[in-house]
C-alpha cells in the first residue's frame, strides 16, 4: 500500500485514491464478515468505537500465549519481554504523535481518564477561587464533567465558547473569553456529534500568545486525520485507543514533558514510586509517576499493532479517502425528504449525524438495525450539543475508513425504508 | 418487513401520530414524570382518581414511537379503571412486552396486545413500559420523577 507520493506525503495522489482499496481493506477485519438479522453487517458506529483488524487480535493473542509476564518489575526472561514489547508500544505512540520524548506518553485507560487525569492533577494545583476553563458548546461529557468537579472544588468557573448553527466554533466570541483569569483552555479536536473539525491551531495560538495552556480531546480526531503534537504545539492530547481500531481500555495521554514534570501524580500505587517509606515517598519520573499499578500491558501492545497497522495504509490516505465518502454521504441523506442533518460545518470528518421529521432517533435505530445497519441513536453523551440545536436525540452514522459507498447506499434504503413504514 | 411491521403496527402509528388524551388534566389530583435519559424519552401521567377508581387520565411528553403510543394506548386502557386493575393489567403488559410471565394470552389485554412484538426488541422494552411506571409512580403518589436508569 506504500508507495512514493506526488507530493511527499503531506497530500494524497490520486494514485492513492484510486489504490486506497477499501474491499481489500475490509479484508482485514473479520467481525465486519458478520450477519445481522440475516443481513450483511454495515457498520456505521465508528464514533462509538472502532473493529479492530486481524493483526491487533493476532498480537494480543501472542502477547497472552507467549509474552504474558508483569512490567518493570522481574528480572526474568518473560518479564523482559514483556516490558520491552510495552515500552516499545510508547514509542510506536510518540512517534504517531510525533511527540519529542516517549516520556510525555502516558498510558491511560482512555481520553475520560486523560482528561481526568489533567483536571485533578494540572487543575487541582493551577486553579485558585474566580480562575476559569474554557471549554466549547461541543464537548462530550467527558470534556465537561471533569471540569466542572475541578472548578466546583476551587470556586473557579467554567466558560463556553458558543456554536453557529451550522456547528462551527465562534472564534471572536472564544477571543473574547480569554482573560487574565483563564488557566486552561480544553477543546475537542473533532466533534463527536456533530463531525466539525475545530480550528485547534488558532486555538492554541490564541491562548498561546496570553501563556494559556491549551488540552485537545482528540478521541474523535485520531482516527480519521494524521496528528502532529508538536505542530499543534498543544500541551496535553488525550485520546482512546478504542476508537484507533485497538482494544477497549488502553488510551494516551500526551503532555508537554515541562508541564507533567511540575504536576503532582494522579493515583498512587505500584509503578508509581522510586522509594517508599512510611515517613516519605519519592515519586517516580515521567511518564510512570502517572501510571500507578499494573498497567493495560495487552491493551497498549494491541494499540501499538493498530498504529503500525494504520501507518502502513496511511492517515493521509485514510483522510483524503473518508473525505470523498463523507461528500458522498452528505449528498447522499440531503437528498432524503425530511431528513435535517444536525451539524453541517464546512470543515468535518466522520460523522452524518441527523433527524427525520415525524421519526425519533431511536425508531430509526431500530429499524435501521432490522437491515443490518448500525448506527447510533441518542445524545451521544453531549446532551449540551442537542439543546444547542433543540432536538432530543439524533441518528448518526459515523464512518472509517473500511466503510465502503456501498455501506452508505444501503444507510439511505434503510432510511428511506424507515420512512415508508411511518408513512 | 415482516419485524417491522409487527413492531410498528398500524396502531402503534396511528396512536403516535395522533396521540389520545394528550393534555395537562384539569383537575388532576394526581401526576408523575417519568424519564428514559438514554433516549430523551420524557412524560408526564396526570390522574384524576375518584377514591380508589381512575375517574380521568391523561399525558403529555414526547419521544419516539413506542413510548408515545404505548402512553396514549394506556390513558384509553385505564379510564374507569381501579388501582387494583390498573395494577393488575402493568403487570400482565410488563410479562408480555418482557416476554416473561406464564405464556398468558396477550388478547386478555385488548388494544395492548398491539405491543406483543417489543420482546423481539429488548431495548424497546423501557420505551413501552416507561408509561405504565409513570402511571404507577402517579397511583402512588411518588414526586419523585421516575428513571428508567
Amino acid at each position: 500500500m506504500k508507495h512514493a507520493h506526488s507530493r511527499g506525503g503531506e497530500q494524497p495522489c490520486q494514485d492513492c485514491l484510486v489504490g486506497f482499496g477499501a474491499d481489500k481493506i475490509r479484508e482485514d477485519f473479520p467481525i465486519l464478515w458478520t450477519k445481522v438479522h440475516g443481513k450483511p453487517l454495515v457498520y456505521l458506529d465508528n464514533a462509538a468505537t472502532t473493529q479492530k483488524p486481524q493483526v491487533v487480535l493476532d498480537a494480543l493473542t501472542r502477547y497472552y500465549t507467549e509474552e504474558n509476564s508483569n512490567v518493570h518489575r522481574g528480572v526474568h526472561f518473560l518479564s523482559q519481554v514483556a516490558t520491552q514489547a510495552y515500552e516499545s508500544g510508547r514509542t510506536r505512540v510518540r512517534q504517531f504523535l510525533n511527540a519529542a520524548h516517549d516520556r510525555e506518553i502516558i498510558f491511560t485507560r482512555g481520553t475520560t481518564e486523560g482528561i481526568n487525569l489533567v483536571a485533578q492533577s494540572y487543575g487541582r494545583k493551577h486553579l485558585r477561587a474566580g480562575d476559569e476553563v474554557i471549554i466549547s458548546a461541543m464537548e462530550h461529557h467527558s470534556n465537561i464533567v471533569p471540569w466542572q468537579m475541578v472548578c466546583e472544588e476551587k470556586g473557579a468557573h467554567l466558560k463556553v465558547i458558543p456554536i453557529n448553527d451550522a456547528g462551527e466554533l465562534l472564534l471572536d466570541e472564544y477571543q473574547r473569553l480569554l482573560s487574565d483569569r483563564t488557566r486552561l483552555v480544553s477543546v475537542v479536536q473533532v466533534s463527536n456529534a456533530l463531525g466539525t473539525v475545530n480550528p485547534v491551531s488558532d486555538i492554541i495560538g490564541l491562548a498561546h500568545s496570553r501563556g494559556i495552556p491549551v488540552m485537545v480531546d482528540g478521541a474523535q480526531a485520531i482516527p480519521h486525520m494524521p496528528v502532529d503534537v508538536r505542530a499543534l504545539d498543544c500541551d496535553f492530547y488525550a485520546f482512546s485507543g478504542h476508537k484507533l481500531f485497538g482494544p477497549t481500555g488502553i488510551g494516551v495521554l500526551y503532555g508537554k514533558a515541562e508541564l507533567l514534570e511540575a504536576m503532582p501524580p494522579y493515583q498512587g500505587g505500584g509503578d508509581m514510586i522510586s522509594a517508599v517509606s512510611f515517613e516519605k515517598t519519592v515519586y517516580n519520573t515521567l511518564p510512570y509517576k502517572f501510571e500507578a499499578g499494573t498497567p493495560n500491558i495487552a491493551g497498549t501492545i494491541g494499540l501499538a499493532a493498530a498504529i503500525e497497522y494504520l501507518e502502513k495504509v496511511g492517515m493521509h490516505q485514510i483522510a483524503a479517502y473518508e473525505a470523498e465518502l463523507l461528500a458522498y454521504g452528505t449528498e447522499l441523506l440531503t437528498a432524503i425528504p425530511g431528513l435535517h442533518l444536525i451539524g453541517t460545518a464546512k470543515e468535518k470528518a466522520g460523522v452524518l449525524s441527523f433527524v427525520l421529521d415525524g421519526i425519533h432517533a431511536h425508531d430509526i435505530g431500530t429499524i435501521l438495525d432490522l437491515d443490518g445497519v448500525a448506527v447510533r441513536a441518542g445524545h451521544h453523551c453531549a446532551m449540551p450539543v442537542m439543546k444547542r440545536f433543540g432536538v432530543p436525540a439524533t441518528a448518526r452514522a459515523s464512518l472509517a475508513f473500511y466503510n465502503t459507498r456501498a455501506d452508505l447506499d444501503a444507510l439511505a434504503k434503510a432510511i428511506h425504508k424507515a420512512i415508508e413504514v411511518f408513512a | 418487513m415482516s419485524d417491522l411491521r409487527e413492531l410498528y403496527q398500524q396502531v402503534i402509528l396511528d396512536h403516535y401520530k395522533k396521540p389520545r388524551n394528550f393534555q395537562k388534566l384539569e383537575g388532576a389530583n394526581r401526576h408523575a414524570e417519568g424519564h428514559n435519559p438514554l433516549c430523551g424519552d420524557q412524560i408526564t401521567v396526570y390522574l384524576h382518581m375518584d377514591g380508589e377508581v381512575i375517574r380521568e387520565i391523561s399525558f403529555q411528553g414526547a419521544g419516539c414511537a413506542i413510548s408515545q403510543s404505548a402512553a396514549s394506548l394506556m390513558t384509553t386502557a385505564l379510564k374507569g379503571k381501579t388501582k387494583a386493575e390498573a395494577k393488575e393489567l402493568f403487570a400482565r403488559f410488563h410479562d408480555m412486552v418482557t416476554g416473561e410471565g406464564n405464556g398468558a394470552d396477550p388478547m386478555e389485554l385488548g388494544k395492548l396486545a398491539v405491543f406483543c412484538g417489543v420482546s423481539e426488541f429488548p431495548v424497546r422494552v423501557k420505551c413501552a413500559s416507561l408509561p405504565w411506571h409513570t402511571m404507577r409512580a402517579a397511583l402512588e403518589g411518588q414526586d419523585d420523577a421516575v428513571s428508567t436508569e
